[in-house]
């Protein structure tokens, strides 16, 4: 019908270049020596681990549980021993070490014996859910937010449309295209299954104009499924960020400080939805993960299944190592990645992309004055000014840049992108997010030891009185005889 | 001559009568009313670390300007804004260091018991004969255990830098 | 804890940066300044020299003075501010015209403000107002044009003259600009319309071979570089079209009223700096808004002044006041005209949730 083009605002064309890698074949990792398992892999409250060093486990058996329900299990991703529980470098721009379990493989490569359901679709919503969490899948797009959690949102809110992100907006990334074209029929799977869980409408799977084949490759395999659409929409960065493809595809705005549910709407990765199908239908809990290798410094830039765990050096060297000395390193893409301190870290669930980048692929350093050509403005896909923020950010005025669009901002990093000045505004906003966070945690921490303060005092008084009214007990009880001589 | 003295002299009586009934209705309570929003703001646990004894003094302390909005470890820099925009003081924007906490060394404690009855905010768990453990999140770092412990195994540490303490650092201005 | 030297994303640029775009508006502004020097010969050319040099010069003491680091000479700032200041002043002015504006514009108008991107006003406009206002008769003495290498035009060592040695002006050397002689006739009781039809036509002021400032008399060539930097996304569009539009449309409409009295909108498009103005001056980033709305309303209000005053001010040329009042109005108008964030209404608020996606479907209250 009246199906008018809605665009979101913003955005910027970085340059692709997704032609390096997007053309070889997934190929398979051979298993490495070495496994290192960070806890925290996911957002939220760290794994809890459940072996000990010395402990022989199989492929898939659980390592570390989820405390809390924001939160992901740990499974072994191949047959081995636990030869160490302890700090191995994060995957993490200030090389920083974490908490982790490391796995010597013994070779074999044993699975444990999985439980997988006959039927997953006879199955209530409730169960799937908790199936899923139980395998330790995670948002592989990323965002690294336990599925689980988004899962259980349909019994909670009515949940109209499922959109499966295949955009893949990131320069170099070609993951979501390389499972779209490979695996099409199992992400079609998960998806249907997701929607199952959800009871939502309908499905639809948004995947950037830039990638043909793989929009080919979903319409085939959805083809003979009703309720499923194959949506082309623009490639334009960042089409994947949760938001920015809500907009695009329904044409409603999540409210501030909202999220997607108060839209009737649910967004997962095409990745995590290939992982909720394996762990539905065969039982597999996720420990593995296909990640593109790219930049100018690896020789056969290509998307490799890596088992989590795999210390970075392997996946390069797998890819024909590297041909000059990368000028950055980064975990997932270079939009939104992370730095990473070396390759000694190793690829976890939310690992996207490694990359290893040239000097000339790299933005200039040199910072100018802000000229308020408001190119940042035009940018933002969030409609905010960032060279205000930037200003506020830059005197630690935190309520301020708060007001001024810190509170919306999701770290894009468009502005940077197309700003003259080469100001580096993400900068500043992680920064004042940071102290915000700072804020909150020493504000959190001061409420909490304040009541602490005030039930001990109650404490101390309740026992003072206790302590008095025996006295007084005793008292009378000494008191008594005397009378009665 | 006599009527300019009755009029001064009436004029006297109403306006001390008027300042008496003003003083008796409008009487200000004990106190500046800001000692005890400031106090509110404050943590509240007493910890001594500004220097005065409690979160009370150290209230009178700030609003009366002996002491700087900066002095309170355990309510970093965000208290010391609040309290500066509450008190009408400048404020340099600028660090305060992180408080440091205590630690129990474990090889060394012989599980007196006596540190966690000191603790003003329940931070030290324990029971007798048993290695004590702080809770790093009730602790405000204020040292009573440090003094309580016969055995000096307790110290105040600075954190170690974690993921979870990591915070961007801000750009070098252009 | 933190660590200083670890850059945050992205790390992925469009490759612009500040020195390419003012290398741009300079290449933009460059067709019509070459049409005017050739247009206004010698005198021209050397008044161009000295005003671009001289603001170069002051900027790099400025810099020096300020402690800044020289490599911000080469952000072309200065010189697109020298080069904006000397196409807008009188072709034959003396050299010291274009000293003391560089001095003002670079000095005064920018780096006490702060330096580059601290300016609440347009450098190049302020001194253009410093000048004419200090030194009425020189900036409004206008060289009727006389190409270079043409018979009556003087030669380079009479330029040098003209320039730098104070040689007076004849009366056969100068003429009125279209809106000076129309405000100076209409003072002697005769109406617009016959002034018009006897000394102003459209094609030769929008083509440029009238008398006015060094850069702004072809508004042909103006308009063609307005319209690349556009293209170029260098600048805004919203800028010059609501300018443009709205003086044009006033114009006609008081014309309609009464054509005794008023000129057409041809004229007023054609005449004085509005179409430098309206691409190259308003549309200054520094000094205009930063949001869409905002532009549009900078624009607007811009054209309205420039009619108003143009009609009913003293001056016969309002581009610069009305720019410069205009540029004082930019951090209101950045405060109130923000853009619209996504997911929240134009004040600021959070859009409202759909009530029906918070229903809990009682089956699985478990």
């Amino acid at each position: 019908m009246f199906n008018f083009v809605r665009r979101i605002q913003g955005g910027v064309h970085p340059d692709a270049r997704k032609d390096l890698s997007a053309n070889p074949e997934i190929t398979y990792l051979p298993l490495p020596k070495r496994l290192y398992l960070p806890l925290r892999q996911h957002a939220g409250a760290e794994a809890m681990p459940l072996v000990k060093v010395g402990d022989k486990v199989l492929k898939g058996q659980l390592l570390a549980a989820s405390p809390s329900e924001v939160s992901a299990p740990i499974h072994a991703p191949t047959s081995g021993v636990i030869v160490e529980i302890g700090p191995i470098l994060a995957p993490h721009p200030s090389g920083l070490s974490v908490t982790g379990i490391v796995l010597e493989s013994d070779g074999e490569d044993r699975w444990i014996e999985l439980d997988a359901p006959a039927d997953p679709f006879a199955l209530s919503a409730q169960v799937l859910a908790e199936r899923v969490a139980q395998a330790g899948v995670v948002g592989l797009g990323g965002a690294i937010f336990p599925a689980a959690v988004k899962l259980k949102q349909g019994a909670k809110h009515e949940i109209k449309t499922v959109i499966i992100n295949g955009s893949e907006c990131e320069p170099y990334l070609t993951t979501d295209d390389r499972i779209m074209r490979e695996r099409a029929a199992d992400i079609v799977d998960g998806a249907r299954l997701v929607q199952h869980i959800l009871r939502a409408y309908s499905i639809v799977i948004a995947i950037e104009d830039n990638k043909p084949e793989a929009i080919e490759a979903m319409k085939a395999a959805s083809a003979h499924y009703g309720a499923i659409e194959v949506m082309a929409i623009p490639a334009l960065y960042p089409m994947g960020s949760a938001k920015q493809l809500i907009f695009e595809v329904t044409g409603r705005e999540v409210p501030a400080g909202g999220r997607s549910t108060d839209v009737g709407v649910l967004v997962h990765n095409v990745g995590t939805v290939y992982a909720i199908q394996q762990a539905l239908r065969y039982g597999r809990p996720l420990i593995s993960r296909v990640m593109t290798v790219s930049g100018a410094c690896v020789k056969n830039p290509s998307n490799v299944e890596v088992l989590i765990g795999t210390p970075a050096r392997e996946a390069i060297e797998f890819c024909g190592g590297l041909t000059s000395t990368p000028a950055q390193l980064m975990l997932g893409g270079p939009m939104m990645g992370s730095v990473i301190p070396s390759l000694d870290i190793p690829v976890i669930k939310g690992a996207t992309g490694l990359l290893a980048l040239e000097q000339n692929e790299l933005p200039r350093k040199e910072v100018a004055p802000c000229i308020r050509c408001s190119r940042c403005v035009d940018a933002c896909p969030m409609g905010l000014a960032p060279l205000e923020m930037a200003l506020f950010a830059r005197v630690d005025d935190l309520d301020q840049a708060s007001t001024a669009g810190l509170r919306d901002c999701i770290l894009c990093g468009c502005c940077s992108y197309v700003c003259p000045a080469h100001i580096p505004l993400v900068h500043y906003f992680q920064y004042a997010k940071g102290k915000q966070d700072e804020r909150r945690t020493t504000e959190r921490k001061n409420s909490y030891i304040k009541q602490q303060t005030e039930a001990r005092a109650a404490r101390v008084a309740a026992e003072e009185a206790a302590k008095a009214a025996a006295k007084a007990a005793k008292k009378a009880a000494t008191a008594k005889p005397k009378q009665e001589v | 001559m006599i009527m300019a003295t009755l009029a001064l002299a009436l004029m006297g009586v109403l306006l001390g009568a008027a300042l008496g009934v003003a003083a008796r209705y409008f009487a200000v309570a004990d106190g500046n009313p800001l000692f005890k929003e400031v106090e509110q703001m404050l943590p509240g646990g007493n910890c001594g670390q500004c220097g005065v004894p409690g979160c009370g003094a150290a209230a009178v302390g700030m609003v009366e300007g002996t002491l700087p909005v900066t002095c309170c470890p355990p309510g970093g820099i965000g208290l010391a804004e609040k309290l500066a925009s509450v008190l009408g003081v400048t404020l340099e924007a600028g660090e305060m260091e992180a408080p440091k906490l205590a630690r129990v060394e474990a090889s060394e404690c012989i599980g007196c018991t006596r540190c966690y009855k000191a603790c003003p905010t329940d931070a030290i768990v324990g029971a007798t004969g048993q290695l004590h453990c702080v809770l790093l999140d009730a602790c405000t770092g204020c040292g009573k255990c440090v003094d309580a412990c016969p055995e000096d195994c307790i110290e105040l540490v600075a954190q170690d830098p974690s993921l979870d303490n990591w915070r961007w650092s801000k750009p070098q201005a252009a | 804890m933190s660590s200083p030297s670890i850059a945050a994303g992205p790390f992925a640029h469009d490759r612009s940066s500040v020195d390419r775009i003012m290398l741009q508006v300079c290449l933009a502004l460059a067709p019509a300044t070459f049409f005017g020097l050739v247009l206004f010969g010698w005198p021209a050319i050397n008044l161009f020299i000295v005003t671009c040099g001289s603001a170069i010069a002051i900027e790099a003491a400025c810099l020096h003075l300020m402690n800044q680091p020289m490599s911000r000479l080469l952000d072309g700032s200065a010189l697109l501010t020298g080069w904006l200041l000397a196409i807008s002043l009188p072709p034959w002015a003396p050299w010291w015209i274009g000293v003391g504006g560089s001095l003002f514009a670079i000095g005064i108008g920018k780096q006490l403000y702060g330096g580059i991107g601290q300016n609440i006003f347009n450098p190049a406009m302020l001194a253009r107002v410093a000048l004419l206002i200090a030194f009425p008769l020189q900036m409004t003495t206008w060289a009727l044009p006389a190409p270079l290498f043409t018979s009556g035009a003087p030669g380079f060592i009479e330029g040098l003259h003209i320039t730098f040695g104070g040689m007076p002006l004849t009366d056969a050397m100068v003429g009125a600009t279209a809106l000076g002689g129309l405000k100076t006739e209409m003072t002697l009781n005769r109406t617009a319309e016959e002034v018009l039809n006897q000394s102003f036509s459209f094609w030769p002021a929008f083509f440029g071979s009238t008398p006015g400032s060094m850069g702004e008399t072809s508004e042909l060539l103006l308009l063609a570089g307005g319209i690349w930097l556009v293209l170029r996304k260098i600048i805004h569009w919203e800028i010059p079209v609501t300018m443009l539009g709205s003086v044009f449309l006033m114009g006609v409409i008081a014309q309609q009223v009464n054509p005794q009295a008023y000129p057409g909108g041809f004229y007023h498009l054609a005449s004085g700096g509005l179409i430098l103005g309206a691409f190259f001056i308003a549309t200054d980033p520094v000094t205009s808004p930063i949001s869409r709305t905002g532009r549009i309303i900078f624009g607007l209000s811009c054209g309205v002044l420039v009619y108003l005053i143009r009609t009913w001010g003293n001056f016969p040329e309002a581009v610069a006041f009305a720019v410069l009042f205009m540029n004082s109005l930019t951090p209101l108008i950045d405060r109130y005209w923000r853009p619209r964030a996504y997911g929240r209404n134009s004040s600021g608020k959070p859009l409202v949730a759909a009530k029906w996606t918070s229903q809990v479907k009682e089956v699985d209250k478990v």
